[in-house]
């Protein structure tokens, strides 16, 4: 059974990838670092990239699970 | 408790009365309330600033947001909370976040109301993208001590 995974960007990485989402099939449990490598080949992680999973941070080797949203996004800046 | 994420002009100090006569709990213990308020400048880091956009991420803004007024409920002993922030186009002059913190004295509130404002500028998902008089424009870059996960 494939897993689908909700991925969203936002913020200047959503400027610099030219795209605000992806949706992704996988075939096993994956992870985050896994599902950025899959969603943008070629193009590493910038750093001090933070992510979340369903709206809560996680690090990067934090497994996700069918119907799982993912978040990549720069540092925060509000306030 | 309140949160709420605004995408036009807001006016604290209504924002404050309204909720005070409105929602306020307990409001017979309260014997100091602290308030913060966030402002756009027309300058930064050198450079005249004409506007602004704040960008966020909806869900989780609001999520992050109950999360650091449940640790902060943890550690002072606080009445109520109200929280406004601003999305969108702003201008400077306007107000960009309130933090209102209810407590019986004013230690709590003092403390409470720093604590909510450093963890919202390093955890809640918010971005900051200035327009200069140049009309360059240009992503705000980490202006806090921003949360960090580790790197693997």
């Amino acid at each position: 059974m494939l897993m689908s995974i909700k991925v969203r960007y936002f913020a200047s990485l959503k400027e610099s990838i030219g795209r605000q989402e992806d949706i992704l099939d996988f075939k096993e449990l994956s992870t985050v670092n896994e599902i950025w490598r899959q969603a943008n080949p070629g193009k590493p992680l910038p750093a001090n990239t933070l992510a979340a999973v369903n709206m809560d941070y996680v690090e990067l080797d934090s497994s996700v699970k069918d119907g799982d949203e993912v978040a990549f996004f720069p540092p925060v800046t509000g306030g | 408790m309140a949160i709420r994420i605004c995408a036009g002009v807001f006016d604290p100090y209504q924002e404050i009365q309204a909720y005070q006569s409105t929602n306020l709990e307990n409001s017979g213990a309260i014997g100091a309330t602290s308030i913060f308020i966030g402002t756009m400048r027309d300058f930064n880091e050198g450079d005249a600033v004409k506007g602004m956009t704040l960008e966020h991420y909806p869900g989780m803004t609001e999520k992050q947001l109950e999360k650091i007024v449940t640790e902060a409920r943890q550690q002072w002993h606080i009445i109520d909370t109200l929280i406004v922030h601003r999305v969108g186009k702003i201008l400077p002059a306007e107000s960009i976040v309130l933090v209102a913190v209810w407590t019986s004295h004013r230690g709590d509130a003092f403390d409470a109301s720093r604590y909510i404002m450093d963890a919202l500028k390093s955890k809640v998902p918010f971005w900051k993208k200035e327009l200069l008089i140049t009309e360059d424009e240009r992503w705000i870059v980490e202006n806090t001590d921003g949360y960090k996960c580790k790197r693997n």
